[in-house]
């Protein structure tokens, strides 16, 4: 069944079951492997995608279930305000290790910063502990939070 | 330690202070194109890789006439910052900035890529790229340096000792004239190599010991960056399988009428042991698993058991093992001890649960096979697929990409063999992608060990004598059989034997059981994940029964060891160790000297009324010689702490029925953000070879873990993962 999602910013169009879960549609369908399989469950985190603007485990999102919501990936997240600092923040503070979570890792962090400019401590275990690194990155994760955070500036 | 001991034995190769540098040598010639292609070769795995190979290098520098300066890389990156820090190495002596160099993977070839200090085995593993390069990979860059400047003397007509190198230019400050390296490669290929030249002291080091910035980030955070998971050959079809619940089942009946059906579903392979579906995209290939019918002959092992398997251990380590080492005579001192301690150890089985799941594309073609994976171990993954082909190993072509988490895991080619054997019956490419489950009940597990230990102590409560005889698989038996020598090998006795305490009289033993039908393989730390948990668990025990402090016991067993006894005291003094802290929270420390590398950690644990342990602080001491890139000393340290942790709290597969028992990440727990502890690392200068970083950190924690909660509770724990229901305040 042909079903039009809006990706991106771009409307595109895959002839898969409606059951389908987004994340097999990018890897694989589209060929946008920035998106990670880490687990299939949503336990991971690894294929985090934002649905409208909202941190979303794609490996568990059926492609029917998304409608006119806008999808948004690691390769475009660079062209949001938080995703950009998030980015900056990742590279200043040496976050990445093997880096195949990161993706993941920046999108669940893009989001909270989008939605909470300034988070505490406790807002980030909120909204990181559903991603796992192997590699243990967590300290330089949360250091990379709060500098991309201070680049907000007061107020946010 | 380890492996080296055996690549520096008699006869073996020859040993210098790298055990490399004396059979090093260097060669040098035009660079297609133009330019200056430096070979740097290493004979190691075979004695006549010189006469045999002539031009092709081990890792080699080519500058091109437009002075980019590239370098094939033996290593392969997984994280652990490796293609950083080898690059340093040249750069620092090629005077170059560190963004001037490039770097290519190196295709598999064991006999010119095989890995000093893995026995000219071709592999990233041990802790020990920076070790292996330390010493030919800066002579190379010195080498090309020294040629570059007599090239660009003879030039201009002066002393060659008149100019000097610097950010990719030979300088003649008398003059004031300057050539860039890549005006100078082609002149600088047909001067003659240099012999003995002198390599920079550490205190003119510029580049080595600063933290520089990693060279393999940038795709990293953008999704660009290429892991083995994400190639897309043109046509690729994705596979994804079942294989046998049981180790050693087989494929009774299959019914793939329904798989058949699903949408996108191309192919059902059938192989004796295991069902592949073959799909367009993994959604489809998932689900016509799943529709799959598969009825299995669970042969031998159907009744295979943990308990089983631990009491078999336990069992061999009643009677004599291999001798490891003996210092003394531990039956008399024993006889005149004062005190007597007793106690048995035991670790479980440990998936590695790389967050890129196992997978690899294969193209199978008449007479050819190409590979794509992210590996550990090219030259074996190429031999893996040509036996498994049936073809010429020349015929088999690897492209290695980007780990996504090694840890052991991918020094393994089993996952090759699978894919191969499926995309024999494949027309076009096929990407073989395991599903979670699949790769954490079909892993080649951290074996399972028990250690029985018994000391004495004097009257001052000093051991006077120490045994330890423990039980489990060899992986180095299976992985490289000639270093298994007389019951022994160096990986699974490391840190079990030469501790850095001064004790008058040991003995240790090594009972090699290997378990049936379970796969075993090398994971974070390997020998020492399990031996440094015993034997610092084992010292705590000592310190507590002569009511001493944990610290102080191993300090005043530590003046023949002073780089031991300086990481101990440094991270004791950073911890606050003696401070008082609230009830049920207690520090535990540990100390170890594994991968040539000294460590002592801290940690300040915190034990809940209901058991749970949460691991608050981490303080870290290291004494890793020379540092080449401190920031991916801190990295490695935290990363491998969480790497322990995980282990220490949580890490345990279990078997029942024959069957893996754990399948995702809700039932294979790893530590997440919440759970984090501040890991302080703290790094003792030093001028030594370097040693190694990227897995010492997960040895040394878990007993530093152990200990506290034995500080915190009184309860000693003597298995891992922790057990909190032992832990419950009574009420």
């Amino acid at each position: 069944m042909a079903t039009t999602i809006k990706l991106n910013g771009v409307d595109r169009t895959v002839d898969v079951d409606s059951d389908t879960p987004l994340l097999w549609v990018l890897r694989d369908v589209l060929g946008m492997t920035g998106t990670k399989f880490g687990c299939g469950m949503a336990l991971c985190g690894a294929c985090t995608v934002h649905v409208d603007g909202v941190a979303t485990r794609s490996c568990i999102t059926p492609i029917d279930g998304i409608g006119t919501s806008e999808i948004t990936t690691i390769e475009a997240i660079g062209a949001t305000a938080a995703g950009a600092k998030i980015q900056k923040a990742w590279l200043d503070q040496e976050v990445v290790q093997c880096g195949y979570c990161q993706s993941g890792q920046i999108m669940s962090a893009s989001a909270l910063l989008a939605s909470n400019p300034h988070p505490t401590d406790s807002n980030i275990d909120d909204a990181m502990s559903g991603n796992i690194c192997r590699c243990g990155t967590y300290v330089r994760i949360r250091e990379a939070i709060k500098q991309a955070a201070q680049s907000s500036g007061k107020g946010g | 330690m380890m492996l080296d001991q055996i690549a520096s034995r008699p006869g073996d190769l020859d040993e210098s202070e790298s055990g490399l540098s004396r059979r090093t040598f260097l060669q040098s010639g035009a660079a297609a194109g133009g330019g200056l292609l430096l070979s740097l070769s290493l004979p190691f795995a075979t004695g006549d890789a010189e006469a045999a190979e002539g031009f092709a290098p081990d890792a080699f520098i080519r500058i091109g006439s437009d002075g980019q300066i590239v370098l094939t890389m033996p290593y392969v990156e997984m994280g652990q910052g490796t293609y950083t820090s080898i690059p340093m190495l040249i750069a620092e002596e090629l005077e170059v900035d560190l963004t001037q160099v490039r770097l290519e993977h190196a295709p598999p070839n064991e006999k010119l890529y095989g890995n000093p200090l893995l026995g000219g085995i071709q592999a990233t593993g041990n802790s020990n790229a920076v070790r292996a390069a330390w010493q030919p990979l800066r002579q190379a860059g010195a080498t090309a340096r020294t040629m570059l400047v007599a090239a660009a003397a003879k030039r201009w007509n002066v002393d060659p000792a008149s100019c000097r190198a610097q950010s990719g230019e030979v300088l003649h400050p008398p003059t004031g004239r300057s050539a860039k390296y890549g005006d100078l490669a082609a002149d600088a290929a047909r001067m003659t190599v240099p012999k003995n030249v002198a390599l920079k002291r550490p205190e003119d080091f510029k580049l080595i010991g600063t933290p520089a910035k990693r060279l393999d980030v940038s795709g990293k955070v953008n999704g660009t960056a290429v892991y083995g998971i994400d190639v897309r050959p043109p046509g690729v079809k994705i596979a994804t399988l079942a294989q046998s619940p049981v180790f050693g089942g087989r494929v009774k009946n299959l019914d793939d009428a329904a798989a058949k059906a699903v949408k996108g579903v191309r192919q059902i392979v059938r192989l004796d042991d295991a069902v592949a579906v073959v799909a367009d995209h993994m959604g489809a290939a998932k689900k016509g698993l799943a529709a799959l019918a598969i009825e299995w002959d669970n042969g031998p092992h159907a009744k295979l058991d943990t308990l089983a398997i631990a009491a078999e251990l336990e069992k061999a380590t009643l009677n004599p093992g291999a001798v490891a080492q003996t210092i003394g005579d531990t039956d008399k001192a024993m006889a005149s001890a004062v005190t007597k301690v007793e106690a048995t150890y035991q670790v479980p089985f440990l998936a590695h649960a790389t967050m890129e799941p196992m997978n690899c594309t294969v193209h199978v073609r008449k007479d050819s096979c190409e590979i794509w994976v992210g590996s550990q171990a090219m030259a074996w993954v190429q031999a893996a697929a040509a036996k498994t082909a049936g073809l010429p190993l020349d015929k088999v072509t690897v492209h290695n990409h980007l780990i996504g988490g090694g840890f052991g895991r991918r020094l393994e080619a089993d996952g090759v063999t699978r894919a191969v054997q499926i995309a024999k019956h494949v027309d076009g490419p096929v990407k073989v992608v395991w599903t979670r489950e699949e790769d954490i009940q079909h892993d080649m597990y951290r074996p399972y060990w028990l250690d029985r230990l018994s000391a004495g102590l004097d009257a001052k409560g000093m051991p006077v004598a120490w045994n330890n005889r423990f039980a489990g698989s060899s992986v180095l038996a299976r992985w490289a059989p000639p270093f298994f020598n007389n019951g022994l090998d160096p990986d699974t006795t490391e840190a079990a034997i030469d501790l850095v305490y001064a004790l008058p009289n040991m003995h240790v033993e090594y009972v090699r059981v290997e378990p049936p039908g379970i796969p075993t393989a090398f994971w974070r730390s390997v020998g020492p994940s399990h031996n440094v948990f015993v034997t610092e668990s084992f010292m705590d025990e000592l310190a507590a029964a002569a009511k001493q402090d944990p610290v102080a016991y191993r300090l005043a067993l530590l003046d023949k060891s002073p780089r031991a006894k300086a990481v101990l005291a440094l991270a004791a003094k950073k911890a606050g160790w003696g401070q008082p802290l609230p009830e049920r929270i207690g520090r535990g420390v540990s100390l170890q000297f594994v991968f040539a590398t000294y460590m002592a950690q801290v940690a300040e644990v915190e034990v809940a009324k209901d058991g749970a342990v949460r691991v608050r602080r981490v303080v870290c001491a290291v004494d890793c010689g020379t540092v080449v890139n401190p920031d991916t000393v801190r990295a490695q340290i935290q990363s491998a702490v969480m790497f322990g942790i995980t282990a220490a709290l949580y890490g345990k597969i279990t078997l029942k029925d024959g069957r893996v028992e754990q399948t995702n990440f809700d039932s294979y727990q790893i530590l997440r953000m919440n759970e984090a502890p501040a890991v302080d690392v703290h790094i003792v200068q030093s001028s030594e070879p370097p040693g190694g970083m990227g897995e010492a950190g997960t040895s040394a924690i878990v007993p530093a873990v152990t200990n506290a909660i034995f500080a915190a509770t009184g309860k000693r724990l003597r298995q891992l993962p922790v057990d909190t229901a032992a832990l419950k305040q009574p009420v």
